[in-house]
């Protein structure tokens, strides 16, 4: 079954897929001839290059050896190309989501920076930012970890031989058509779902050879029973192909141009984004990361997950409760109000598997708790499922309608989501990428441990002045909008609670310049252990670091 | 609005019918986490990651 010959194999299969890159790009060119605006033909000639460059590779890949890095383990051959491409894809667009970030909060702070041109301005941006960094970075961390850990636990090559390489490219051609597409102003206007008609197929083809590549590695396995981590990725996998499907059922205006109209309206369609919006988090940001926790925090702390049993009954009631929650997006709107209750009580229904699931990833650090003193990759683990528990204990407080009617549409929503993004999946996914780096390159550790011990201090002084500064702004805001005068007037204008704003805007702005250095010395780092290079160090806490024989003969 | 208005009537079901469902779910759930059988097999499996490399 894994043998090396079924990895180079040219199957009828290959040749269809040749066909189809064909048709594909003559399906481009049609595009670009007949565009009807410049967005349309943009993307028309990334997907004639996408096309051209596919075939070449299928024609070079037929001429080649196999991965020349790839080593048997176990008498499997495990396809980790794609995982190392993964990795790096994801330090790359990490960089650009959180440097766009930095923009758009400076751009706040200081509204000069918009730069009066269309393409710079906080409305084209924004989507640019948050796309980056949930589906092009938090993106390939999870189809870059769902691959290595469904791989290690079924003890089965990842099923497919292009298939793989075809969701990780298709992805990132998802993912540019996507950005550039908000930069020339193509957008349908709906929050975590903004590209167009034409780029939400592409996606759905690429996530159905997704689920296809998923299950066809888990039909392989050697083992009884899948392991749990695995049936967090396969929910995540099928609950966004289905909350991305239904979210984006529109009618193009035309089969050559970019916009299109939405198949809801009203309240309905409102309460269809929400449901797509929320379970976005709870499926992408939330079931996937739980994914990784459940894979990478045992394996780091060599310890096995502290109750299987409670991981079971944290997955399967955490996807039913989570589905439900949406409405509490709507409060006080349109939406029935039994809606908006139902919306609300599911919330915080999820307190429950939230805190089982926190409470069950730190407690895997049970007997092994001085390994958070030596090593900084177990650390930002540790500290990524504690700001889960944080972030997943504020969301359901601020779903009860009394504090939504504080917080809803202010600066607390966004700290609120930043202590989720940057404090766990952020931190969560770093931790994954330096147990990967020297583990697929084969390196006997990472170029620098006290650097990742740096990346963790200034990320987390980062995140503190993030979300301190969201919260008194927040409440702040809250607080002035709904502030009346004796004679029953708004106390403070609009514009009054903006300049109140300020300096909170600046702190924020402060934070993420701090998030986005820790960031970079990642990268550094990943670089450094990439090229095969060691840093001699005394990491603290251990005596010496040991694999070095010249330090130890002194 | 009627009484047996189709509103009504989704609404009254998800009151009732869909507490039953989450319940029953929850109810199997639990027996499938803690039955004896069930128990050597988890366990093997809470291994499987250190297993590896």
């Amino acid at each position: 079954m894994n043998s090396a010959s079924e990895v180079k194999a040219t199957s009828p299969l290959t040749y269809g897929l040749g066909l189809i890159l064909a048709a594909g790009g003559l399906m481009g060119l049609f595009l670009v001839a007949n565009a009807r605006d410049g967005a349309i033909a943009l993307h028309g000639y990334l997907f004639v290059a996408f096309c051209t460059l596919g075939v070449f590779w299928m024609i070079k890949r037929h001429y080649d050896g196999a991965d020349p890095i790839a080593r048997e383990e176990g008498g499997v051959l495990y396809n980790d190309g794609v995982v190392r491409a993964g990795c790096i894809a994801s330090l790359f667009w990490g960089i650009v989501g959180f440097l766009a970030g930095l923009v758009i909060a400076l751009q706040l702070a200081y509204p000069a920076l918009n730069l009066d041109l269309p393409w710079t301005n906080f409305g084209r941006l924004r989507p640019v930012h948050t796309s980056a960094v949930i589906f092009a970075f938090g993106g390939n961390v999870l189809l870059a970890t769902s691959f290595h850990v469904v791989q290690r636990t079924c003890k089965a090559r990842l099923a497919g031989d292009w298939a793989p390489w075809f969701v990780f490219w298709g992805y990132q051609l998802f993912i540019v058509m996507a950005a550039s597409g908000y930069v020339l102003g193509v957008t349908q206007s709906k929050e975590y779902a903004e590209p167009e008609w034409y780029v939400d197929l592409w996606l759905t083809i690429v996530w159905v050879v997704y689920l296809l590549v998923f299950l066809g590695t888990l039909m392989k396995r050697r083992e009884p029973h899948i392991y749990v981590a695995n049936w967090f990725y396969l929910a995540f996998i099928v609950t966004i192909a289905m909350l991305h499907i239904v979210n984006n059922l529109a009618l193009p205006v035309s089969l050559t141009g970019a916009k299109s109209y939405q198949l809801f309206a009203g309240v309905q369609d409102a309460l269809t984004q929400w449901w797509y919006g929320h379970n976005a988090v709870g499926f992408f940001l939330t079931a996937g990361f739980l994914g990784i926790m459940y894979y990478f925090v045992p394996k780091q702390a060599n310890r096995p997950v502290y109750s299987y049993r409670l991981s079971i009954v944290h997955f399967w009631s955490l996807i039913f409760l989570y589905i439900w929650a949406g409405p509490h997006h709507l409060h006080y709107t349109a939406l029935p109000d039994w809606a908006q209750t139902l919306g609300m009580t599911f919330s915080i229904m999820l307190w429950m598997p939230s805190w089982g699931g926190m409470i069950n990833g730190l407690m895997t650090l049970s007997g092994a708790w001085d390994k958070l003193r030596t090593d900084p990759v177990l650390r930002m683990l540790a500290v990524s499922v504690a700001f889960y528990g944080m972030s997943t204990f504020e969301g359901p407080v601020m779903s009860i309608k009394a504090v939504n009617s504080l917080s809803h549409y202010t600066d607390w929503t966004v700290g609120h989501v930043h202590s989720g993004a940057l404090g766990w999946v952020g931190f969560v996914s770093f931790g994954a990428i330096y147990y990967l780096v020297p583990k697929l390159w084969h390196r006997t550790r990472l170029y620098s441990v006290n650097l990742v011990s740096l990346h963790f201090w200034v990320a987390t002084i980062g995140i503190v002045l993030y979300i301190t500064a969201m919260w008194v702004s927040g409440i702040l805001q809250g607080l002035m909008w709904r502030a009346y005068d004796s004679l029953g007037f708004l106390e403070f204008s609009f514009v009054e609670t903006v300049e109140a704003m300020h300096p909170f805007y600046v702190i924020r702005a402060l934070g993420g310049a701090l998030y986005l250095l820790g960031a970079l010395i990642m990268v550094y780092n990943c670089w450094r252990t990439i090229r095969g290079d060691l840093k001699e160090e005394k990491v603290a806490g251990l005596p010496a670091a040991a694999p070095q024989p010249a330090a130890a003969a002194q | 609005m009627t009484p047996d208005s189709t509103y009504e009537k989704v609404a009254e079901f998800a009151a009732t019918y869909g507490l039953l469902y989450l319940m029953v779910l929850f109810a199997g759930v639990l027996v499938y986490a803690f039955w004896p059988k069930n128990k050597k097999k988890f366990e093997e499996a809470a291994r499987r990651p250190l297993e590896e490399d």
